[in-house]
């Protein structure tokens, strides 16, 4: 998963990124092909060279030699002023247009499971161009409708995100699982998928979908991790707290 | 303009700018005196029960955790609590029982680590109320408003969500662009707690590393104490006047607490302790290992020096100064029993 979400960003990009797998996937993608993918944290590091996985998104690693180390207000007003391409979330539970929830599941007022809320979620989701999702697939996750929306993707289709005066052109643009990588269909605004993982078939992700996938006729597969993707990848999270 | 949503969140911490401005110029001193006191004073003086509370930095990461739990310690009750970027401070005080109720951008959650068991479980149980939702930059644009004097500030967040139904925000159409804007409130908490590199005796405080949302809050919050790691000399401050953040005229109380935000990372000097962490994860899956760990770290102890013997003293300290440096291998023992 963390080499599937590497690839997806481009070098000589900005991304916003949260705790564990995303840094992890930031870090690895700096280390290969994106030399000079500019790294910025919520709480105000930009541009760090982040010697090992931080704990926290607004720890000391976070801003370790970066060329700024400054206030939230800076990063997210960068975002909002558009200089963030990509924005890397996880979530609880998403649907068929990348809407996702962070908040609750199940009741709002007495819920079954109560999540850590936004955090920067709703804001990445909002104001970055790209937002990539990182997440475990299976039907208690990937649902026909959520328990709550917590950070907006397509919202009901086409055309919706900028009717409720989000920034025009912004929108999910790929979701990470341990089966495959998907994509969002330019017309419909709906989720499809782009590569299932080696070994992974079509029926392994539909049984695991709680919502109709757009499935290409001939879905490509992943590419499997390099063996210098995988030495990086043990460098960077050497006591595993994210890497099994 | 034209109100095109409103949140039905509680607004909490609002007040209107006029009646502030009173506040102001009513109860904030811009005489140079010296606001040395202990953490014990300032919390009994500026912290009553009842009190919306705002922590500084980061949750786990530059927080004046002497002056949380010295609020466990003197028992305050039915506070509120800017869940902004909350993690080990709003776990202790709600799992403490201090605090009943939240407003969330971040809580129940200790980041990486996983969720947090004790406030979770008390806001499962009905025991703390979630007042509203609100995103990270939402929240720091509320502190950004009042820290501007203003009502309102707009931003581009959390439309078209229920974060924002659940939030006390309103949208409106933006008479400039035509485009619907979310309005957020400007948010005053009655005392917020932040913990510093350097300050002198006057409350001229200066940090190292990110700022995180502190420079806003230090305006946005009533009464504003300050702990820290250093005191310095007032002539220390005027040498280099660009690397105050925050003036002595926003500050009431400070309060020098070497290794003051321990089980947190004070960037540049200290690491997390990640053995604390997990013990206190571990315990507090119950309500009697909530009981057993605030016994023996904060009611069995007189002050902070006595809870850091507690949890090990010199020799740990050193191991937290070598892992901010990178000179000590790091360990996640919470990571090792999931």
């Amino acid at each position: 998963m963390a080499v599937a979400a590497a690839r997806t960003l481009e070098d000589n990009r900005a991304v916003l990124v949260g705790t564990g797998l995303p840094i992890i996937a930031a870090m690895l993608a700096q280390k290969t092909h994106a030399p000079n993918l500019l790294i910025i944290f919520e709480a105000g590091g930009i541009g760090p060279r982040v010697p090992l996985l931080p704990v926290s998104v607004g720890d000391s690693r976070t801003f370790h030699r970066a060329v700024m180390a400054t206030s939230m207000d800076y990063a997210m007003s960068i975002a909002q002023m558009g200089c963030i391409e990509y924005g890397f979330l996880g979530a609880a539970q998403i649907d068929c247009y990348g809407n996702i929830n962070t908040t609750v599941i199940g009741e709002y007022d007495r819920p079954k499971a109560r999540l850590p809320g936004s955090g920067g979620g709703n804001d990445a989701g909002s104001l970055c161009w790209k937002t990539i999702v990182l997440m475990q697939h299976d039907r208690r996750r990937f649902v026909q409708r959520l328990d709550f929306l917590t950070t907006p993707g397509y919202l009901s289709g086409p055309g919706k995100r900028e009717e409720t005066g989000l920034p025009a052109g912004t929108g999910p643009y790929r979701v990470v699982t341990q089966l495959a990588v998907m994509g969002f269909d330019d017309e419909t605004k709906r989720m499809n998928i782009l590569s299932l993982h080696p070994g992974v078939s079509v029926q392994d992700v539909k049984s695991n979908t709680g919502f109709d996938l757009l499935i290409p006729t001939t879905p490509k597969t992943t590419e499997i991790p390099t063996k210098r993707e995988l030495q990086i990848l043990r460098k960077v999270d050497p006591v595993r707290v994210v890497l099994r | 303009m034209e109100i095109l949503s409103r949140g039905h969140g509680e607004l909490l911490a609002w007040h209107d700018p006029d009646e502030q401005r009173q506040w102001i110029a009513q109860n904030k001193m811009r005489s140079l005196e010296d606001k040395r006191m202990t953490v014990a004073e300032a919390v009994s003086k500026f912290v009553p029960d009842g009190s919306y509370l705002a922590s500084g930095g980061f949750g786990h990461v530059r927080v004046g955790m002497a002056a949380i739990y010295e609020i466990v310690r003197q028992k305050k009750s039915n506070l509120t609590m800017a869940g902004k970027t909350a993690v080990h401070d709003i776990d202790i005080l709600v799992a403490a029982g201090c605090v009943d109720k939240v407003e969330v951008a971040y809580s129940f959650g200790h980041e990486l680590r996983g969720l947090s068991p004790a406030s979770r479980r008390a806001v499962e149980q009905g025991k703390v109320k979630v007042a509203g939702e609100i995103s990270n930059a939402g929240f720091q644009w509320r502190f950004k408003a009042a820290a501007m004097g203003i009502p309102f500030i707009p931003t581009r967040v959390m439309l078209g969500s229920d974060t924002h139904a659940y939030s006390s925000a309103i949208s409106v159409r933006d008479p400039f662009s035509g485009k619907p804007v979310c309005l957020v409130p400007a948010c005053y908490p009655d005392v917020a707690v932040i913990h510093v590199h350097r300050c002198d005796k006057y409350g001229n405080a200066q940090i190292d590393g990110i700022v995180v949302e502190d420079l806003e809050l230090a305006r946005a919050a009533r009464r504003l104490i300050i702990t820290t790691e250093r005191i310095v000399s007032g002539e220390r401050i005027r040498k280099e006047p660009w690397r105050t953040s925050i003036p002595f005229f926003l500050v009431d109380a400070v309060i020098h607490v070497a290794y003051g935000c321990h089980p947190g990372n004070m960037p540049c000097l200290y690491y997390f302790d990640e053995d604390h962490m997990a013990e206190w994860l571990r315990l507090s899956r119950t309500n009697e290992g909530v009981s057993q760990y605030l016994e023996n770290y904060v009611f069995g102890v007189d002050d902070f020096k006595g809870y850091l013997k507690r949890i090990g003293g010199a020799k740990k300290l050193k191991h937290l100064r070598d892992l901010e440096r990178l000179r000590a291998k790091f360990r996640a023992p919470w990571a090792e029993v999931k």
